[in-house]
């Protein structure tokens, strides 16, 4: 029974939410376009068999878009369709997982840093500083050049380098939520600080981190891109949409497509999820409910 | 008051001020008209969203450009008519003749200028024929002025206590010589002592300089203090007008006038329970049709949900309610 | 009243003292302050901005540790006590607060905010008979039931208070601390809320330790008045008396200071003083308030006066009262 209720309650909230989604036109199309991209990456075989894409074919190098290969060939002959439907998969997996898992560690910290505050946040904040000190992809570079080169190691570098900026960004969200009253009237009626972190901070930060971890996910394809280019990220001949933006590079001149289609892959696939981001952030806040 | 055929310092007459956005029309001040003379306080008084701070903004024509628009009315000051001034007249204006003092103190002083700095800059703008000594120089006294030693002014805004920054942001406002102050619950951030001394300076001032002012307040007890004329607002209409001894003594009184005093706790006399006004503001996108306090009102009539109510006048005594103007004409 | 008083007080606070250690220096918040409170009866705490009456209200609860000093319920000392004691006794003391905008959550709907505190101590065996008392709650605070869905910035300030007020009843407690319940509110609503508060204590028999710098609203709702400065209590005594026969000097000024809505008094004399609140951080030896006092002896700036009884239950701590 009680269990009853409060599933109908849960479930009468997550319509309302998705109801509030649809109302937004943006955030639906969003929506549509990111399942479409979804849908390729789950029937990418179906699609074109993935043989294509590492089979060279010197004869028809650099063709440009006809009819055979649909969005032309590059420099090694290889059909640019299908190696950008089976990149799809592996640039989404990255910028997915580097996203949300340098979100879950870096918000952890930071929500606890912020709370909590004090030695522990201190402490985590110095250290989270002195990781923020190195570049980027210097880290990135020398995590996957000890670990060895292959995609499990080069998420674990990139979620590495992206957990101080998600830091500190919930720590300064928790800090100023912290000073609210609700907080101070939740503790006046008995609340565990874990119950108050996950009833009241975190709901109240999810605007802003729903935000900035969408708004990173395309920041991320191109992070894992760069490093894909020095062969630190995805090994070639296996396609990768910034490893394939990269190689076309020194053909700009004569076979712009090469650049162009991996280049409108990642923004239409980033704008499709920011669109979305917004979307959902407006569903959520009871303040925008119309 | 006996001179009629003059022009009046500000006149504001059938003012009507709407915020539109894409959602809604909200009707912040519906038809107003007062007049203010020289030298003299007027008290605007009302609770939150009664159109106060509109009004006020209206009159240095500050209101948000986007959504607040001003349908109908005109404002006049000194014989200009508002509306037809351009905007380099319209600056000369703003801080020249007419200077305003907001609300919070924290948030009206720039954090990384000195205090001369931004008196100076006012000073500036308005006379810039002053070389740099003349304006240190009037500084200074604006700051005698209010009470602030002469050796503070190259002190920043955070050095001061809240009271202090008060009287520099009145400082600022005194600094051209305003013929108008409009000041805007100039007090409702100090604390009771300290208020006390901001009140009691800004009425000595007053009473030197000769500026005309508006105190726009929730706080009744500083309006009796202050003002000459009062103005009650409610939902964006003034329903009751008159002098503070109207207001204060008069027999006669709108039904939420004596609801705002029936409100406050009397020091003199501890009762069991307050009188309060039941219910709340009118939704201002929504009001009603007739008068707009009809719905919390103890004395409504079947006629006040229907009809705006015409002005009953006693003298300068106005009050804008059926009860009145129906007595004067049926004969109760 | 006076029947009342020879019962056990049900709060009692004795030398409470509150010191923040900041980057400045000792921040006396609250310095020994002692008070009892009977049951059914309201202590009123005024003073001005930085004068530790919040924190005084915070430190009753122990939202904030006390430094010093025994705090007792119903005659238990719980200064001390752990986390998990102090969490079943805040059930008998509750908190209504100052912000009606920023106390309760902008996330979570009315009635899962009056819900809160009974999931969290499992009052009620099943979520039916919670938000059954939820809507009870609702109906004693003058809350529509149809807002039991709505959002807290659906509503305004009066509302929001009063969900405030369901929320701090929600546990049945003995003694609610209002920290200036009424502050953020206009005056018409203002009075609906004081109105309301008054109700329950009369229904509920409960106590009340009711803070506020407006001096006009804890005359209407308290039934004894201390006066607190820089975290000392300058003065204490019945409600009726503080108002007709103030001692000690900043009572008074503080007293006159109050704009009267009448305009016979416009030309009254006030007694201002000059000056502002001095930094409670390393205080001076001596009256807190010698510095603005008009009538400051040359000892007033050496020794600190004691609070010391001038009249049956009228206490004054001032040097010109030895």
């Amino acid at each position: 029974m009680k269990k009853n209720r409060r599933q109908s309650r849960a479930i009468v909230r997550l319509k309302e939410i998705w109801r509030r989604f649809c109302k937004n036109r943006i955030a639906l199309a969003g929506f549509i376009v990111f399942m479409c991209i979804m849908m390729v990456v789950v029937f990418a075989d179906v699609i074109v068999p993935y043989e294509m894409t590492e089979k060279p074919s010197p004869p028809d190098r650099l063709t440009p878009p006809c009819a055979e290969h649909p969005f032309g060939t590059d420099e090694f002959g290889r059909s640019v369709f299908a190696r950008i439907i089976h990149a799809a998969p592996n640039s989404l997996f990255i910028g997915f997982t580097v996203s949300f898992g340098s979100l879950l560690v870096g918000g952890t910290l930071g929500i606890a840093c912020g709370y909590f505050g004090g030695r522990f946040d201190n402490l985590i904040m110095r250290f989270l500083d002195m990781i923020s000190a190195l570049p980027g992809s210097l880290l990135a570079i020398v995590m996957v050049a000890v670990l060895g080169p292959n995609m499990r190691n080069l998420i674990i570098a990139l979620i590495v380098g992206h957990i101080a900026g998600f830091a500190r960004m919930c720590r300064s969200v928790a800090l100023s939520i912290s000073e609210q009253e609700y907080i101070k009237a939740a503790k006046a009626g008995g609340s565990s600080d874990l119950r108050i972190i996950f009833r009241h901070a975190v709901p109240n930060a999810a605007s802003t981190l729903i935000i900035n971890t969408t708004m990173s996910i395309s920041g991320v394809i191109l992070s894992a891109c760069s490093l894909s280019f020095i062969g630190l990220g995805v090994q070639p001949p296996k396609p990768e949409w910034g490893a394939m933006l990269n190689d076309a590079r020194q053909y700009f001149n004569g076979s712009p497509y090469l650049m162009v289609i991996p280049g409108l892959a990642i923004l239409i696939t980033s704008i499709s999820i920011n669109m979305m981001g917004d979307g959902l952030r407006d569903a959520l806040d009871p303040k925008l409910k119309s | 008051m006996s001179e009629v055929n003059h022009t009046p310092f500000l006149e504001v007459k059938d003012l009507r001020i709407i915020y539109k956005t894409d959602l809604e029309t909200v009707y912040a001040v519906n038809g107003i008209s007062f007049k203010l003379e020289k030298g003299q306080t007027l008290g605007l008084v009302g609770e939150t969203g009664a159109g106060k701070t509109t009004t006020a903004l209206s009159l240095l024509r500050l209101l948000p450009e986007r959504t607040g628009k001003v349908v109908d009315g005109t404002i006049t000051i000194e014989g200009q008519d508002l509306a037809t001034m351009d905007d380099e007249a319209l600056r000369q204006m703003r801080g020249g003749q007419i200077a305003m003092i907001f609300q919070d103190p924290m948030t009206s002083l720039n954090p990384v200028m000195t205090v001369a700095d931004q008196i100076g800059e006012s000073i500036m703008i308005h006379n810039p024929e002053f070389n740099k000594e003349q304006i240190l120089a009037r500084v200074k006294e604006v700051l005698n002025l209010v009470g602030i030693a002469e050796n503070r002014a190259s002190d920043y805004p955070h050095q001061f206590s809240g009271g202090m920054k008060q009287r520099v942001v009145i400082a600022m406002a005194l600094a051209c010589n305003p013929h108008l102050i409009i000041a805007d619950e100039p007090t409702t951030a100090l604390d009771v002592t300290i208020q006390a001394q901001v009140i009691s300076m800004m009425r000595n001032l007053r009473d030197t300089l000769g500026t005309a002012m508006i105190m726009i307040t929730h706080d009744l007890g500083i309006v009796a203090q202050t003002c000459d004329n009062v103005a009650i607002m409610y939902a964006g209409e003034l329903i009751e007008v008159g002098t503070a001894e109207d207001i204060f003594c008069a027999e006669k009184h709108h039904p939420y006038t004596v609801g705002l005093f029936g409100s406050i706790p009397n020091l003199n006399v501890k009762v069991d329970r307050l009188s309060p006004i039941p219910g709340l503001m009118p939704d201002p996108t929504n009001l009603p049709e007739g008068c707009p306090f009809a719905p919390r009102c103890n004395k409504c009539m079947p006629i006040c949900e229907k009809q705006k109510p015409g002005v009953y006048q006693d003298g300068e005594h106005q009050i804008r309610c059926h009860l009145f103007t129906g007595a004067a004409k049926g004969g109760q | 009243m006076a029947e009342l008083k020879t019962a056990a007080p049900l709060m009692e606070a004795r030398n409470l003292t509150k010191i923040f250690n900041v980057s400045r220096g000792m921040l006396h918040a609250v310095d020994g302050v002692d008070f009892k409170i009977y049951p059914g009866q309201t202590l009123g705490v005024v003073g001005e901005s930085g004068c530790g009456k919040s924190t005084l209200g915070n430190t009753i609860l122990r939202l904030t540790e006390p430094t010093s000093g025994e705090m007792y319920f119903e005659g238990k000392e719980y200064s001390k006590v752990g986390k998990r004691e102090m969490r079943e006794m805040r059930k008998d003391m509750q908190m209504i607060f100052q912000d009606p905008y920023s106390s309760i959550d902008p996330r979570m709907c009315v009635a899962d905010i009056i819900a809160e505190y009974m999931i969290i101590n499992r009052t009620y065996k099943t979520k039916r008979e919670i938000y059954a008392q939820v809507e009870k709650l609702m109906d004693t605070v003058g809350l529509a039931k149809r807002l039991a869905e709505a959002y807290p910035h659906e509503l305004d300030g009066g509302r929001r208070q009063r969900i405030g007020v369901a929320r701090a009843l929600s546990l049945n407690p003995k003694f609610i601390v209002c920290d200036e319940p009424v502050s953020a509110l206009d005056v018409s609503i203002q009075a609906q809320i004081l109105n309301l508060l008054m109700d329950l204590q009369d229904e509920y028999k409960l106590t009340y330790l009711f803070i506020t710098h407006n001096l006009s609203v804890v005359k209407q709702i308290s039934s004894d008045i201390m006066v607190m400065y820089l975290g000392k209590c300058v003065e204490r005594a019945t409600s009726d008396e503080l108002f007709a026969n103030p001692r000690h000097p900043y009572t008074k000024a503080l007293l006159s200071a109050i704009p009267v809505p009448d305009i016979s008094m416009r030309n009254k004399e006030i007694h201002l003083i000059q000056g502002e609140v001095t930094s409670p951080i390393n205080p001076k030896p001596g009256c807190r308030f010698a510095a603005r006092c008009p009538m400051a002896r040359p000892e007033c700036s050496q020794e600190s006066p004691h609070l010391r009884e001038v009249s049956p239950n009228h206490f004054v701590a001032c040097h010109l009262e030895e």
